[in-house]
Order: structure tokens, then C-alpha cells, then sequence
């Protein structure tokens, strides 16, 4: 504007040193929005101390955080498909792509790796939100293909961790075909009689949610993931209405008989660790402490071992709960009078 | 008759004609020649325009009004005709019609999508949107079909699956999710025809068989042109861009070989001439049936599979 602005200013600020502050010290919640250091979110696997959102993750650190020791293979998987439709909207495909992949130096939306899981063979597939929206094309079509395929040769669990916003459009009808054909893959898992797990996190819309994350043999979801078919957005243009409380968030789902369970992030690997365990006949992996039932209501997250010496442990050990009224809801309606049932 | 806007030129000579045809019965005067001359004009206009609809004009034949709906088509080809409603948990969605039936002697299952013809209609098969209870009953009928050694045909028809509260609460994905691993799972010949819109989850849902048809003016695509421009485009305006953009024509599918069969149309679209466009679907099943009937169940759910693992892997370095 002036000579004040352009040359005094900057040189004013040049004389005074500027404090050496790294600008990713703090990381602020984006739900609660309370101001957390980096280190301590870190530490507990980008779980806010706060309020207990679960942050998105990328696709890495879900393959480090369940992989024995960290340590996996990872599969390579066929370069993207050259733009099949010569796609061009405000900007063309491949452009898109490139941008993609250098912002998260993948070359498409999923990561296929396989390793140990609590001593057990599993071939994981994690998505990566930040690559177009974990939108499935023929890419990540082929790695869910490929990731079938080494599960059922290695004689492996397969883990599908999904979030994406659904097929890429870019694609086109491709990606449409991508939901028969991840279909196929799961099938081909089903039928070697392999356990196939699905970890729902933050968001699964779309195409992806209507093919193969809705049809694992154990649905597990992170708490307030959003999981659904259609975009709340699109459903409040048909209804126009607002939305119910919780719409289309993991808790809402699994009260709807959707999802089998709602896991917090630090009980992912022992939860997965005990369902594979128990499917594949195995013996209970040893560097896991027996979970127990803590009420009947609590059936979210298997608890850990009480320290030794609780009595109620001991009682609770042999299956039987130590007090009876563990199993009464905690409405407290007393004893269920049995002319109560039937229609009301 | 409905016209759309680029039919507009068409429509005026028709009425032309029309008018003509009452003067001449008023007056008695011989007017045939100039008739002649023009229903000439009008299937040269016709065949014109029909032969180089863009992709926004095919959506909208597509979705033409007056377009032959999956009732007409199970009136017209099969005889025998017994819905079974209901998905055995929560209701019936008429949006989604099905039963046991008989397509030219041969007992089959047939499913398909009903958009409704009028108001009254349209809203008992709510636009043909169908809600989870309607892929539940198709998972029920293809289990009938997989037991009963059926062969299964499906019309697809949709502008996608229905999009609201109570379609997510029961679980909207999940219903494709088994609906596509049903037709996926089938042990019997599937064999598809899209007759209007082929709109996303909602129609793969139905259309994961052996054999994929479309007609010439049907559409197939993994979202809408108006859903894809509100979201790349930021415009819901932009619909015609990304119309072209998505490539869903009958003629693109062929092309990436999504399906395998593009069934002519009579000139000027289905809605022209139903009777003819009846006969040429009836006619495509009837040779697609027979080739698959060689087969058995497992070959045929093998083949199904395999054909469905090659889609896109050819592009693949």
C-alpha cells in the first residue's frame, strides 16, 4: 500500500527474532475443539483425552498399530488404472491423482500388507481417507482382489479396514463394478472358511459400505465413526427434515442391529486378536490377559483382567457372574413379572 | 404422448399430421399424399435425431414417462405371473416387484424395479427407489431360484436406492451388500436387461448376472449426471458436463465391456413402439437362456464371478 507497510514493517520484524514455535505442536480436537499436545494424542493413538473422539487416521499407522511388533509385508498393487474414461470435470482425472499421490505419497487408497496379528497369520487391507476420499476404483478393487487372494493362499484372517466416501466418480461405471467385484473377494474367503473382519472407522459411505464392509462375518466399528449408504446431506434434501440425534454415527448403528460391536481404539488388536482366536480354533494368544464381561450392559469393549486378589475375579473366572445382580438392567425394574410379555 | 425438449420439431409435424388427418375425415378431401409426405419428414427427423442423442438426451429417454416399466414388460413376456411379497423381516417394498413366472413355457424368477406411471402409482412404488425390505426380498427370491434350479430374470429400472431415515436405520447398504452377493452366489443362470436407469448400488444390486443387456437408450452409471455435477462441479446445472463425462450410455458399457449386449430400440425410442421393444427383450432373454441352460449351477456361478474379477483389471500396468 505505502512505503510504512511494505518496507518498514517487514524490516521492524526482521529486527525482532522470531520465536522458534513448530506449528504442529498442538492439535486441536475437531470435535470437542480443546487444544491438545501433540506428543500426548500421539501416545494414545489420536484419541482425544477430552472427550474420546477418535481422530481419522491414516492407513500406515492402522497397519502399525495392528501388526505384531508393527512389523508387516506389504503387497504391491497394480498402478492405478490410466483414466479409463478420460474423465474431466473443474479439473482432469489424472491431475487429481497426481495431487493424490503426492499428498500422501501412495499411489492409490489402499495399502495391502500382511504379517502376524497376536502370532497369527492376517493380510490386512486399510484405506487411506486422505487420497480422494478413500473412493474406490478399479485400484483399490484389485487390492481387495489381491488381498482375498493371499488370505486364502497364506491360510490368513482377512481384515478390511475401510474409509472412504464411496466409489470414485471419476471412474465412472468401473467403479460401480468394483462393489461386485469386492463382493467376489469376500466370497472367496467365506467359502476357504477364513475369517474375514471388518473394521468400520471414520466415515464408510457410499459403495463401499454397500458391498464388502457390509458383509464381514464380524462387523466391528471405532465409536462415533459415520457409517451409512446414502449422505446425510442427500437425506436431508429428500426429507427435508433434520436428522435424529447420533444419525448414521457407529453407536446409531449398532442399536440398529448393524454393526456387532463398538471398539475403542486401544482394544482394536487384543478384540480382533480374541475373535480370530476363537474362529480359527486356537488357543488364547498368550501376551493377552483374558477379557471378562464387566456388566451385561457393558458389552462394548471386553475389559482387562482385574487385579489378582479380586474375589469377584475368581467367581467371574469360572463364567458364572459374581453377584446375581449383575444381571439385572440397570433400570432396576426388579424381577421381570412374566405377564408382562407378549404384544403390549 | 410426452415430448422432451429436443423432440419439440417432431411433435409439431406430428400434430400436423394430425390435423391433417381430421380434415380430411370433415371434408372428405384426399389428403394421403401430403400425409405421406410428411410421416416421411417425421421418421427422417427421428431416426436423425435418434441416432446421435447425447448422453444428457439419452438420460432423459431414459427416464421418459411414457417409457415401458418393468409391469409392462411382465404383462407383455410372461405368463404365470405370481408375486411373492415381502422380505420375511419387516415389509414389503413395492418398489421392487418379484415372483415365480413363466417366460415363454420356461419357469423362471423374475425381479424388477417399478418406477409407476401415474401419481397414484408412482407412489406406490415409491419412484421405484427401493427401500432395504425391497433387496431382502430379492435375496429371498434368489434363494427360491437357487434352490428350485431357476433361471432369474431381472429388469432394472431405478434412479437409485431410496435415500432417507428409515432406509438407513434398517440398514440400506447392508440390503445391496447381500442383495449383490446373492446374485454373485447364484447357482442358477442371471440374466439382466436395464430398461431405463441403471442408477448406482441400487441396480447392481440386481444386475450382478451372467449376462448384462441394455437397451439402446437405457443409461447405467455410478451416480446420477445431476448427484456427480452438484459434487464436482459444485453445480447442479452442470448435469449435461457430467452426463458426458460419466460415459453411462448403452454404447459406452459395451464398449468397457461392463455388459454384453446392447438390445435395438424401436425408432424413436421404446415408448414409440412398446409392442416391438417387447419382442426384441423377450427374443435376447430367450437366446441368453438357452446358451446358459447348458451349464450347470456351480459353472454358472464360476463364470459369473470370473467375469466380474475381469472388469477394470485390463487397464491395470
Amino acid at each position: 500500500m505505502n512505503w510504512l507497510t511494505n518496507l518498514v514493517r517487514p524490516k521492524i520484524r526482521n529486527l525482532v527474532p522470531k520465536k522458534d514455535v513448530p506449528e504442529n505442536l498442538w492439535v486441536k480436537c475437531p470435535s470437542c475443539e480443546h487444544m491438545l499436545f501433540r506428543k500426548d494424542v500421539e501416545k494414545s493413538s489420536m484419541v482425544c483425552s477430552r472427550c474420546g473422539h477418535h481422530m481419522r487416521l491414516p492407513a500406515r499407522k492402522r497397519l502399525e498399530m495392528l501388526f505384531d511388533g508393527g512389523n508387516y509385508t506389504e503387497i504391491q498393487l497394480p498402478v492405478p488404472a490410466p483414466d479409463p474414461l478420460k474423465f474431466k470435470d473443474l479439473k482432469k482425472y489424472p491431475d487429481r491423482l497426481k495431487d493424490a499421490q503426492t499428498k500422501t505419497g501412495e499411489k492409490d487408497a489402499l495399502i495391502v500388507a500382511h504379517g502376524w496379528l497376536a502370532g497369527m497369520p492376517v493380510v490386512v487391507a486399510a484405506f487411506n481417507f486422505d487420497f480422494m476420499g478413500g473412493s474406490m476404483g478399479v485400484a483399490v478393487g484389485e487390492g481387495l482382489v489381491q488381498a482375498a487372494e493371499v488370505a486364502v493362499q497364506q491360510r490368513a484372517a482377512l481384515i478390511v479396514i475401510p474409509a472412504s466416501g464411496g466409489a470414485r466418480m471419476q471412474e465412472g461405471i468401473l467403479s460401480l463394478m468394483q462393489m461386485a467385484r469386492s463382493t467376489v473377494a469376500v466370497q472367496r474367503v467365506r467359502e476357504a472358511r477364513l475369517p474375514y473382519i471388518v473394521l468400520l472407522t471414520d466415515p464408510t459411505t457410499g459403495g463401499v459400505t454397500a458391498s464388502f464392509a457390509m458383509l464381514g462375518d464380524v462387523t466391528l466399528s471405532e465409536p462415533g465413526a459415520v457409517i451409512g449408504f446414502a449422505g446425510a446431506r442427500v437425506i436431508e434434501n429428500t426429507i427435508r427434515q433434520k436428522l435424529p440425534e447420533g444419525f448414521q454415527r457407529a453407536e446409531y448403528l449398532r442399536d440398529h442391529g448393524m454393526v456387532d460391536l463398538v471398539v475403542h481404539r486401544k482394544d482394536i488388536k487384543s478384540t480382533i486378536a480374541r475373535i480370530i482366536s476363537i474362529m480359527t480354533h486356537r488357543d488364547a494368544p498368550s501376551e493377552l490377559a483374558p477379557a471378562y464381561l464387566s456388566t451385561v450392559e457393558e458389552t462394548d469393549s471386553p475389559l482387562p483382567l482385574p487385579p489378582p486378589g479380586d474375589p469377584e475375579a475368581a467367581a467371574r473366572a469360572d463364567g458364572r457372574p459374581a453377584d446375581p445382580s449383575d444381571e439385572v438392567s440397570e433400570d432396576d425394574e426388579g424381577p421381570e413379572d412374566p405377564t408382562q410379555h407378549g404384544d403390549k | 404422448m410426452y415430448f422432451l425438449d429436443f423432440e419439440k420439431p417432431i411433435a409439431e409435424l406430428e400434430s400436423k399430421i394430425e390435423e391433417l388427418r381430421h380434415l380430411s375425415d370433415a371434408d372428405g378431401l384426399n389428403i394421403a399424399e401430403e400425409v405421406g409426405r410428411l410421416q416421411v419428414k417425421v421418421d427422417k427427423q427421428l431416426k436423425g435425431v435418434y441416432a446421435k442423442l447425447t448422453p444428457w438426451q439419452k438420460t432423459q429417454v431414459a427416464r421418459h414417462p411414457n417409457r415401458p416399466h418393468c409391469i409392462d414388460y411382465l404383462k407383455a413376456l410372461f405368463t404365470d405371473v405370481t408375486p411373492l411379497a415381502g422380505d420375511r423381516v419387516f415389509g414389503e417394498d413395492r418398489a421392487i416387484i418379484g415372483g415365480l413366472a413363466r417366460f415363454r413355457g420356461q419357469g423362471v424368477v423374475v425381479v424388477g424395479q417399478e418406477k409407476g406411471d401415474d401419481t397414484e402409482t408412482r407412489l406406490r412404488h415409491n419412484f421405484g427407489m427401493a427401500m432395504p425390505e425391497g433387496y431382502r426380498k430379492v435375496c429371498k427370491l434368489l434363494d427360491l431360484a437357487d434352490r428350485f434350479q431357476l433361471p432369474v430374470l431381472t429388469l432394472v429400472d431405478t434412479a437409485g436406492a431410496y435415500p432417507g431415515v428409515s432406509a438407513e436405520e434398517r440398514g440400506q447398504a447392508e440390503a445391496i451388500a447381500r442383495s449383490i452377493d446373492a446374485c454373485l452366489d447364484l447357482r442358477a443362470p442371471l440374466v439382466s436387461c436395464v430398461i431405463g436407469e441403471g442408477g448406482s448400488g441400487g441396480a447392481i444390486a440386481i444386475a450382478a448376472g451372467n449376462t448384462v443387456m441394455m437397451l439402446e437408450h437405457s443409461i447405467y452409471s455410478v451416480i446420477s449426471p445431476e448427484g456427480c455435477a452438484s459434487i464436482l462441479w459444485r453445480s447442479g446445472g452442470m448435469a449435461q458436463q457430467a452426463a458426458e463425462a460419466l460415459r453411462l450410455t448403452a454404447q459406452d458399457l459395451l464398449e468397457f465391456k461392463i455388459i454384453d449386449e446392447v438390445i435395438a430400440e424401436p425408432m424413436g425410442g421404446a415408448h414409440r413402439d412398446r409392442a416391438a421393444v417387447f419382442a426384441s427383450v423377450g427374443d435376447a432373454f430367450e437366446r441368453h437362456l438357452r446358451e446358459l441352460g447348458t451349464l450347470d449351477g456351480a459353472t454358472l456361478r464360476q463364470k459369473r464371478r470370473e467375469k466380474f474379477l475381469r472388469m477394470g483389471r485390463e487397464g491395470l500396468a
